[in-house]
């Protein structure tokens, strides 16, 4: 800790910061541009300056950039000084000489850092009356609008991009007053975290496309905390509605998970809660007398429930509480999980590894931390995208670390540190089947059979504890890769080991574990992060249930009749003759979902539920985190959370597991009596009851518009405002205007601070926790004491298989994932769902002209797909584009039989 | 005594006066023209809508009476899809006037606005929007903003240079 003087006033701050950050930390309102929490300081936008005095006597002193100034013991330093301050006022009008004049038409407005740092410089009249230099846009592809004109030059977007998200395209031209941020020519920006641009930028030059299809400004929009639920690594957003729709995803800062970016398809896959395929009123089929009442609806199910046979299908991308109230419904014996089984198997055993394992499970932040990192398997830019955002963060760990030690540099001196690390790598080690994203970064990349690749990881755990067998007949450039990689475990303080369900194997992540395990007995810190399918994956697996093929024979047996689908489109989860032999035995299907999909197609009885923007729920990361979403408008039609459907429908057929249930504390208290195992979930946050002041937390901005307006053109009486009887919130402006406990921040505003930039205030440390912890309680810390059990099955090494193919998943981050498609900017970038790509030598093989229709057979079934040539792919291995919607092949991995006449150019499958 | 009859002498003297009462309605009061009425959405010089939807008056607005909707047409000109004004709440503080950027809002010198049903006093964009440019003849926002729509590209606004040449290192 260090005594500073402020203004004559002493502080306790802590040591190894910059006087901008302190001066933050302490609530002083002091302008910046080019600093950014996450950036660290280049000082190159002269906004921040400061006096610092020599001492007590010193009333000349110097202007410094705050920015740029560690903090010293007994430093005396003035923000209000009448030099700085009018030194300020002077920066922020050459910023401005050639602003364009045109907030009214930029969808920063509002939110925008330079206007707020304009009204508190005071710069309030433009002295500049010469001509405004101008600048041609480009065309940036489908998220992000580009308006060059009102930049000021803080270099922030390159160096997110290039330096912190190691994007290429990107670029800054030309030079002196006229420098240009934009590419090279138009076109898509192509990384996965160009989205962060509209917040990194402090003005309007890059902003949210999707936003401007449906504007609205940051004072108008109803907000909720949220959790994004694009994959399963949970970051936390903002979510923003307006006139019943949803119209922006930002980022919610939390310092354990997410900080302060969002990748692409977190921020722009909200999409579909605004889509015409959403369902909006219960429906029945056949329906005889025109739209049946929801009540008449309801009784229907409640009959069948009452006849028995009832089973349920819960769903991985459905809330806890969701899950469990279908549970409870339906009886803990009749409840199926609603993965898909080879989705199953790897989240059973991440789980598995993860509780009874000795390594506790590594949040983002921490892996940021790594000093070394082995990736098993996993495209991680695809399949878990923020946590390549913090590989590539890591990775600078061991040389910054270098480099501080010897020319005594802080963290936070981000331009010195980058010239002195240079292009200096810490180790990161790949094995996968292809390139990554991530492959430019690593410091040995190992592509080979993932049967190959397991065995060598299998190795490497053998090295480090010799009580794991050893792997026989390993090649010798295998054989040096592994005592390369072990050596780089052993070196390293903090090492990281990533796997998942990506690579299709689960020996991965058994490969993961033991080595995790090894590293722990030997006295190491290692870190241990697994990816799963998808958002909610780990909450249902720890809430149990039978395997999805197990509801067929059931239904195939005539065991049961009527089955209840919750959010679920099975034809994702498995093969689509398994799934509709399943619709033909099951006398009844009532779904209860958002979308109408091929499942709804299917159903008899139709139940809207609520996305995540119109419920409350709970859902549970990768790392086992549990994580709250509240619900942030009420929605249109009699769309209402699923949990809440199964209470009603309880209530009719009088289930009494169900009884006496009726808003989300009780079921969340429910679901923690019966799975001890999610306790905590019920100190998640604050329950329904809680208020500060004796009012609830407000979900409208103080400068909420139009509220006598809204609706005026129905009926100019304005309605009583819907109450909100499961959450602290209230669905208007009135309620406590201060600060809300941490999980209860629906938007980030402080007063001076219209932007994102005001997660200052709600920080106690910069770049750290939110006053009070970081939301968010972790269900899984390991097993540190237990006994470590090693699995010691390595694979066999890999031959292929004559006359089959082996094909495996390949994920992609805009594509895979069921709802972000539609989001019509991400549908666009998916890649195509007919392709199956195959080694060269294995098409020339079967005879098949690249680019041409292939026939094969999958159980039975034919199949035709377009054959794409992929040279990384070892002989014998094809693989397909995994989730993709209209995608012919589920089930994967999976072997195929090459069909008698591989070419065909009569297309004439039941699949297409 | 006196008084009394000081009083009706005045009174009647009063029958001599200019008579200051207007017979309304056959007789309209001369309105001053910054008089603060119904509300109007006026047109720029060239015929185009002047408002941008920029949400200002909105927010300006102490009763909440504005609710509107931002779009943006093919020639990159902003403007609402929708604009609703409910009358039955404006209280005529003209804050919507001060706040727009463009002169697009205007109140205008007519308070002859009664209905006998209320809801008649929700008005929509096509019940506000004027072919005239109100008490800001010339004004034209697209031609000071450095935003380009279609008839206007970089560099042709007010003082605005030529569009960079980023290729180009001269000084």
């Amino acid at each position: 800790m260090a005594t500073i003087y402020i203004d004559n006033k002493p502080y306790e701050v802590k040591d190894g910061r910059n006087l901008l950050e302190v001066c933050l930390q302490l609530g002083i309102d002091l302008p910046y541009f080019c600093w950014h929490p996450a950036l660290g300081s280049v000082g190159a936008c002269r906004q921040c300056a400061i006096k610092s005095f020599k001492d007590e006597n010193d009333t000349k002193g110097r202007l410094v950039m705050s920015c740029m100034e560690p903090v010293k013991d007994n430093i005396r330093i003035s923000v209000n000084d009448k030099d700085a301050v009018h030194f300020r006022e002077q920066v922020i009008g050459w910023l401005m000489t050639n602003h364009p004049h045109d907030c009214a038409v930029c969808d920063e407005g509002g939110a925008c850092h330079l206007q707020d740092m304009t009204v508190m410089t005071g710069h309030s009249y433009r002295n500049y009356r010469f001509t405004k230099r101008t600048y041609r846009n480009q065309y940036l592809g489908p998220f992000l609008n580009h308006e060059m004109n009102r930049c000021i030059q803080c270099y922030r977007c390159v160096r997110f991009y290039k330096d912190y998200a190691g994007g290429k395209d990107l670029n800054v031209f030309a030079a002196h007053h006229h420098v240009y941020f934009g590419r090279e020519k138009d076109g898509k920006l192509e990384s996965e975290f160009s989205g962060n641009l509209a917040e990194v930028c402090p003005t309007g030059v890059f902003t949210d496309k999707t936003l401007q299809s449906h504007y609205t400004r940051k004072w108008d929009m109803d907000y909720a905390p949220s959790v994004c639920q694009g994959c399963s690594l949970g970051c936390n957003i903002v979510a923003g509605e307006r006139y019943g729709s949803l119209r922006q995803i930002t980022n919610r800062y939390n310092g354990e998970v997410n900080g302060y970016f969002l990748c692409d398809r977190g921020r722009y896959g909200y999409e579909f809660v605004n889509s015409v395929h959403r369902i909006r009123e219960p429906a029945i089929r056949p329906h005889l007398n025109g739209t049946s009442s929801k009540e008449h609806i309801i009784r229907h199910v409640a009959a069948k429930l009452k006849e028995g046979k009832v089973i349920g299908i819960g769903s991985p991308r459905a809330s806890l509480e969701s899950n469990f109230a279908l549970r409870q419904l339906v009886g803990e014996k009749h409840f199926y999980n609603g993965m898909s089984d080879a989705d199953h198997d790897h989240t059973a055993l991440a789980l598995k590894i993860l509780r009874d394992g000795p390594v506790p499970p590594a949040a983002l932040h921490e892996v940021e931390k790594a000093d070394m990192i082995l990736i098993l398997g996993e495209d991680v830019t695809n399949t878990a995208p923020m946590l390549a955002l913090a590989v590539r963060q890591a990775v600078r760990q061991r040389p910054m670390q270098d480099a501080m030690r010897e020319i005594h540099l802080s963290a936070w001196q981000d331009a010195a540190v980058r010239e002195a690390m240079q292009e200096e790598k810490g180790p990161l080690f790949i094995l996968n089947t292809f390139p990554t994203k991530l492959d430019e970064l690593a410091t040995r990349v190992q592509r080979d059979a993932p049967e190959n690749l397991i065995r060598i990881a299998f190795q490497v755990s053998h090295s480090l504890d010799a009580a794991i067998p050893e792997v026989p007949d390993l090649g010798e450039v295998e054989q040096m890769l592994v005592n390369q990689i072990t050596d780089a475990l052993l070196a390293a303080q903090r090492p990281l080991i990533i796997s998942g369900y990506g690579s299709g194997y689960d020996a991965f992540m058994k490969a993961a574990a033991n080595i995790s395990g090894a590293l722990q007995k030997k006295g190491k810190q290692p870190m241990l992060n697994l990816t799963v399918p998808e958002c909610n994956s780990l909450g249902l697996e720890m809430l149990g249930g039978h395997r999805l093929d197990s509801a067929f024979d059931v239904l195939l047996h005539g065991d049961a009749e009527t089955v209840i689908v919750l959010e679920n489109d099975l034809y994702r989860r498995a093969d689509k003759h398994k799934i509709e032999a399943m619709f033909r035995y099951a006398k009844e299907v009532i779904l209860i979902d958002h979308l109408y999909n091929q499942t709804a197609e299917k159903a008899s009885v139709l139940l809207p539920a609520g996305t995540f923007a119109e419920s409350d729920g709970t859902i549970v990361n990768n790392e086992g985190r549990a994580q709250r979403y509240y619900q942030v408008y009420v929605p249109k039609g009699s769309v209402q959370e699923s949990w809440r459907w199964c209470l009603e429908i309880a209530q009719a057929a009088g289930i009494h597991r169900l009884n006496g249930l009726r808003h989300l504390d009780d079921i969340v208290w429910a679901m923690s009596i019966a799975v001890p195992a999610l306790e905590p979930v019920q100190r998640l946050a604050p329950h329904a009851d809680f208020r500060i002041a004796g009012q609830k937390i407000p979900r409208e901005p103080h400068r909420y518009s139009g509220r006598t307006a809204i609706d005026a053109n129905k009926n100019v009486s304005e309605p009583k405002p819907p109450d909100d009887p499961d959450t602290p919130f209230s669905f208007t402006m009135e309620g406590f205007r201060g600060e809300p406990p941490a999980p209860l921040i629906p938007f980030f505003w402080a007063p001076g601070w219209n932007s994102v930039q005001s997660i200052n205030k709600f920080q106690s440390e910069i770049g750290g926790h939110l006053h009070g912890g970081d939301p968010g309680k972790r269900l899984l810390e390991g097993n540190r004491n237990g006994e470590i059990t090693y699995f010691l099955e390595a694979p066999e090494a890999y031959v292929p298989i004559p006359g089959h193919v082996h094909i495996i998943p390949v994920y992609h981050i805009f594509g895979s994932e069921e709802l972000s498609m539609h989001t019509p900017a991400i549908a666009q970038q998916a890649p195509d769902f007919f392709c199956i790509y195959m080694n060269p030598e294995d098409l020339h093989q079967w005879g098949i002209t690249p680019g041409m229709w292939v026939n094969f057979e999958l159980e039975g079934h034919a199949y035709v797909m377009a054959a794409m040539p992929n040279n990384w792919l070892p002989k014998g291995i094809a693989a397909i584009n995994a989730g993709l919607p209209q995608s012919p092949v589920v089930d994967l991995p999976q072997f195929i039989r090459m069909g008698g006449d591989a070419v065909s150019d009569n297309i004439h499958s039941s699949t297409f | 005594m006196f008084s009394l009859i000081r009083s009706m002498w005045l009174v009647f003297l009063h029958m001599f006066h200019k008579r200051e009462t207007y017979q309304y309605p056959e007789q309209k009061a001369p309105l001053p023209a910054r008089w603060r009425g119904r509300i109007a959405l006026t047109r720029d010089p060239d015929g185009g809508e002047r408002c941008v939807g920029c949400y200002l008056c909105a927010a300006a607005c102490p009763v909440d009476c504005i609710a509107l909707q931002a779009t943006e047409a093919p020639d990159g000109r902003r403007y609402p899809s929708f604009f609703r004004i409910n009358f039955s709440r404006c209280i005529f503080c003209g804050f919507c006037e001060e706040a727009c950027p463009t002169y697009a809002i205007q109140l205008l010198p007519d308070f002859e606005i009664a209905e006998y049903d209320r809801q008649n006093l929700v008005y929509e964009k096509e019940d506000l929007l004027i072919n005239s440019q109100g008490k800001y003849p010339g004004y034209n926002y697209y031609k000071v903003a450095g935003m380009s729509i279609s008839g206007k590209d970089k560099g042709e606004a007010a003082k605005e240079d030529q569009p960079v040449d980023v290729k180009s290192l001269l000084p």
